[in-house]
C-alpha cells in the first residue's frame, strides 16, 4: 500500500541543498529513500508501482499557506473538497486555509470541520488557521486553546489586521504560550479607507480611490515591535511594498521571529495592469508599482521574504463582472501559481529553481511546523513533478477550483506540475 | 477629418485634432439652438437612452434635449445608487434595454470605468456621462467650447481649475483636454484635496487663491462636494475653505483682473466656493456653459452614431 519507486528525476530538494539525479522510494506512504537508482532498487519491494520521470524535476510536495477555500458559507465559490482539487492540480501537496469564512473558524469544532473535509476529499493535506477574535470582528480572543487541540496551526483575522496593538499584544502573548504563530494581514483600514487599487499616479488617473502602501506598511511597523515585546512568531502574510520588505530584513537581523509572505501576483503584475478596469486585476494588497515588484524579488532571493503563497482566493463571475469599484478583492492562484513563477521569474533568470522552490516547501513548512517540505526519510512521501518546459495555455473551463477569476485566463505559460504525489499516492495527473 | 470612434469614453484617448473636431461640430449645431423651429433630422429614427445610475439633473437634461433637437427618440431610466452582487448587474440592466433596440446609451456611474465595462458588453454606442471620479467629458469638452468661444483661443491660456480635485472627474476630463490643446492647467484646492502625483499630467499644484487670481485667465471653480466625502471632510470648516480658496468680488478687484473668465459647471454652493455676486456677474461664462452643453452633446451624439453607421456597413 502507497509504495512508490520515482526513477529517473532531477531531484530538487533546498533543505538538503540536493540538486541532481536521484530517485525516490515511499514505502508505507513515507520517504524511505532518495539517493542513486541502484541503492534504491536494492532497498524496494518487489511488485513496487513505478513512475518514470526522466526529463522532470521532483520537488518535495508543494506547499501553500494562504488559500481560502470558503467553507462554511460560500460554498458555491469554493469547498474544502473543490479547493483541494485545485491544489493537487497545481501541484500543492499542502495547504493552510484562512478562517475568514462565514461564520468565521474560531472554534475547535470549525477545526474539526475542515480536518473532516480535507479526509473525505482525500486530496491533499488541509490545514486550518483559526481566527485570533471571535467571529473575527477584532474585540475579545477566540478559543485558541481549543482551536489547537483541534488541528489549528496558527491564528489569523486574515482579511483584517487586529485593530488595536492592546489586543493583538494580548493574541501575541497566549499564543506564544502555546507555541503557535500569529498570522497578520497588515493593512490600516483608516488609511485604506474604500481604496480599490495602489495610491498613485495610475489611481489619479483612473478615478478610483487608493490605498497608500504606508497602509500596509504602518501595520508591520506595530506588529514587529509587538514581536519584539512579546517573543510570539510573527507571520506577516502577503506583503507588498519597498518600506515592508525593508522593515523585516532590519527586523530580522535585529532577531525578532518573524516570517514574511509575498504573492505570486505581487512578483509579476502592477498597478499598470488595473488600466483595463478588470475586477480580476482587483485584489488586497492591490498590485503595486515597478519598485515594489523588484523590492518583493530582492526579499525573496535575499530571504527576507521566506513563503511564496498564492492568497487563493475565489468569486463567483457574478460579483467580478461588477464594475471593479464595486468587485470584491481577490484572485484564484493555486493552479497558475507555479506555472506563473516558472514563466515569469524562472525562465527570465529573475531567480533560480532552487530560489523559487524553497519558499514553496521547507520555508512555508517551518513557519508552521508542517513537519513537511522535505524527501527527509520518515516524512511524508509528498512529491511534486514538474515539467519546467511544457507550454500550457491557462483554461478557465479546465480549472478544478469552483471560481475562474484569474488574471492569467488565456495566457500561454511555460511549466507545470505534471504528476502530484501524496502520503505515495497519485492524486493528480497532468492529461 | 473623418471619426471614427463609436463611443465617447473619455479625453484620455482622444487626440487634440479628434477634440477640435468636436468643437467645431459643436459650433454647426449651436445655431440650432438659435432657430425657432429647434430641430434637425441628423438622428430621425435612431433611440438615445439616457442611463442614469447616479442622481444627476443637468447633464440628464442637456443629453435628452441635445437627442430631441437631433431628432432621436428618447428614454431615460434612472435608479439610484448602484447594482451590487445581489440584484441585476448594470451590466444586465443594459443587455435588457439594449434589446428594445437602441442606438446610444448615455451612461451615468458612480463607478469609475462603468462606461469602458458597458462598451465591451453592448452592441451600440456608449456615451460617458460622468463615471465615478474618472471623467465627464462632455463637461470637459463644453468647458473647452467655452472658453474658445470666449477667448478666441485656448492654446496659451492659462487655466485654473479649483476645489476637490481627487474626487473630480471634471477635472480629470479637464486636464486632458486642456493639455491636449495646448493650455497650462493650475490645479488649486487645500492638499487634502489633490490628488497624488497629479503633476505628472503636466499640470501646476497650488495652494494659493490669490497666486491662481492674479496668474490664471480662466478660473473653473468646482462644486464642493459634501457627498463625496468619505471619513470625515478633507478641510476643518466651510467658512476656513471659503476664505482661503473663494472666489470673491474682493480678490478679482484686489488684483485687478476684471479680464479673468470666471467657469463653474454647476450646481453652485453660492457664497461657499463663488461668491454670488462673482455668478451673477460679467465675469461669470456660467450659462454659456450650459448653453454649449447642449450644443456639445448634439456633436457627440451625432459623431458617435455617424462612425456606428460606418462600422456597420462596413462589417
Amino acid at each position: 500500500m502507497n509504495n512508490l519507486l520515482i526513477t529517473g528525476a532531477h531531484v530538487i530538494d533546498p533543505s538538503q541543498s540536493l540538486d541532481g539525479p536521484a530517485d525516490i522510494l515511499i514505502i508505507n506512504g513515507k520517504i524511505e529513500f532518495v539517493g542513486s537508482a541502484e541503492e534504491a532498487k536494492s532497498k524496494a519491494p518487489d511488485n513496487l508501482k513505478e513512475i518514470d520521470a526522466k526529463g522532470l524535476i521532483a520537488t518535495p510536495g508543494l506547499i501553500d499557506i494562504h488559500v481560502h477555500f470558503r467553507e462554511p458559507g460560500m460554498s458555491e465559490e469554493e469547498t474544502v473538497a473543490s479547493g483541494s482539487a485545485a491544489a493537487v492540480a497545481g501541484g500543492f501537496t499542502s495547504v493552510a486555509c484562512m478562517p475568514n469564512t462565514d461564520p468565521a473558524l474560531d472554534s475547535e469544532a470549525d477545526m474539526n470541520f475542515i480536518t473532516r473535509e480535507a479526509k473525505k476529499a482525500n486530496l491533499a493535506w488541509v490545514f486550518p488557521v483559526g481566527a485570533i477574535t471571535n467571529r473575527r470582528e477584532g474585540k475579545e480572543l477566540a478559543e485558541m486553546g481549543n482551536m489547537s487541540r483541534g488541528g489549528a496551526v496558527g491564528f489569523s483575522d486574515d482579511g483584517s489586521a487586529v485593530p488595536t496593538a492592546g489586543l493583538l499584544r494580548r493574541a501575541m502573548t497566549y499564543a506564544k504560550m502555546l507555541d503557535k504563530p500569529i498570522l497578520e494581514h497588515c493593512e490600516d483600514h483608516t488609511l485604506a479607507g474604500d481604496g480599490a487599487m495602489n495610491e498613485g499616479f495610475v489611481s489619479t488617473i483612473l478615478g478610483l480611490p487608493g490605498i497608500p502602501a504606508e497602509a500596509e506598511e504602518v501595520i508591520v511597523a506595530r506588529d514587529l515591535a509587538l514581536a519584539r515585546l512579546t517573543g510570539c512568531r510573527l507571520h506577516l502574510q502577503h506583503l507588498s511594498t519597498i518600506g515592508s520588505v525593508e522593515m523585516v530584513r532590519r527586523a530580522k537581523s535585529e532577531g525578532i521571529a518573524v516570517t514574511a509572505e509575498v504573492c505570486p501576483h505581487h512578483l509579476v503584475l502592477s498597478e499598470e495592469d488595473v488600466r483595463g478596469y478588470d475586477p480580476n486585476y482587483k485584489v488586497n494588497p492591490p498590485l503595486r508599482t515597478a519598485s515594489d515588484i523588484e523590492a518583493c524579488l530582492q526579499g525573496l532571493k535575499d530571504g527576507t521574504l521566506d513563503v511564496i503563497a498564492s492568497d487563493h482566493a475565489p468569486h463567483l463571475d457574478d460579483e467580478k463582472e461588477l464594475e471593479f469599484g464595486n468587485a470584491p478583492c481577490g484572485m484564484i492562484g493555486l493552479e497558475t501559481t507555479l506555472g506563473v513563477l516558472l514563466t515569469h521569474l524562472v525562465h527570465t533568470g529573475k531567480i533560480t529553481l532552487k530560489e523559487l522552490i524553497a519558499p514553496m516547501t521547507c520555508n512555508p513548512s517551518d513557519v508552521l511546523r508542517l513537519n513537511r517540505g522535505r524527501l527527509e526519510k520518515g516524512l511524508q512521501g509528498d512529491v511534486t513533478l514538474i515539467n519546467p518546459e511544457l507550454e500550457w495555455t491557462v483554461d478557465p473551463a479546465k480549472f478544478r477550483s469552483k471560481s475562474r477569476n484569474c488574471p492569467f485566463n488565456g495566457k500561454t505559460l511555460k511549466g507545470r506540475a505534471v504528476a502530484t504525489i501524496v502520503g505515495g499516492k497519485v492524486v493528480y495527473r497532468a492529461e | 477629418m473623418k471619426w471614427t470612434r463609436k463611443h465617447l469614453i473619455g479625453l484620455e484617448d482622444l487626440s487634440a485634432e479628434e477634440i477640435t473636431h468636436i468643437l467645431d461640430t459643436a459650433e454647426t449645431f449651436r445655431e440650432v439652438s438659435t432657430r425657432s423651429i429647434k430641430k434637425v433630422p441628423a438622428l430621425q429614427g435612431r433611440t438615445v437612452v439616457n442611463m442614469f445610475f447616479e442622481p444627476s439633473t443637468r447633464t440628464n437634461l442637456s443629453f435628452s434635449v441635445a437627442a430631441r433637437r437631433l431628432s432621436a427618440d428618447t428614454l431615460a431610466f434612472s435608479k439610484a445608487g448602484t447594482s451590487v452582487s445581489k440584484g441585476e448587474t448594470m451590466v444586465d440592466t443594459a443587455k435588457n434595454i439594449e434589446a428594445m433596440g437602441v442606438d446610444i446609451m448615455v451612461l451615468r456611474h458612480t463607478a469609475a470605468g462603468a462606461p469602458r465595462l458597458l462598451a465591451q458588453n453592448v452592441g451600440c454606442s456608449v456615451v460617458n456621462a460622468g463615471d465615478g471620479q474618472h471623467e465627464h467629458p462632455t463637461q470637459a469638452l463644453l468647458d473647452l467650447a467655452t472658453i474658445r468661444q470666449v477667448r478666441g483661443k485656448i492654446d496659451g491660456l492659462k487655466v485654473g481649475i479649483v476645489g476637490d480635485i481627487s474626487h473630480s472627474r471634471v477635472a480629470r476630463s479637464n486636464i486632458w483636454g486642456l493639455t491636449k490643446l495646448g493650455a497650462k492647467v493650475m490645479v488649486v484646492g487645500p492638499a487634502t484635496m489633490i490628488p497624488p502625483e497629479i503633476e505628472r499630467l503636466g499640470v501646476e499644484v497650488c495652494h494659493d487663491m490669490d497666486k491662481a487670481t492674479a496668474e490664471c485667465d480662466v478660473l473653473n471653480m468646482l462644486r464642493i462636494q459634501f457627498e463625496r466625502q468619505s471619513g470625515g471632510n478633507p478641510f476643518p470648516s466651510i467658512r476656513e475653505y471659503t476664505r482661503m480658496f473663494g472666489l470673491t468680488q474682493e480678490r478679482i478687484d484686489r488684483f485687478k483682473r476684471h479680464d479673468l473668465t470666471v467657469m463653474h459647471p454647476g450646481p453652485v454652493n453660492r457664497g461657499i466656493e463663488l461668491a454670488p455676486e462673482v455668478a451673477d456677474g460679467p465675469q461669470s461664462v456660467i450659462l454659456k456653459q450650459v448653453e454649449n452643453g447642449v450644443a456639445i452633446r448634439m456633436a457627440v451624439l451625432y459623431l458617435v452614431a455617424g462612425a456606428a453607421e460606418q462600422s456597420r456597413e462596413s462589417s
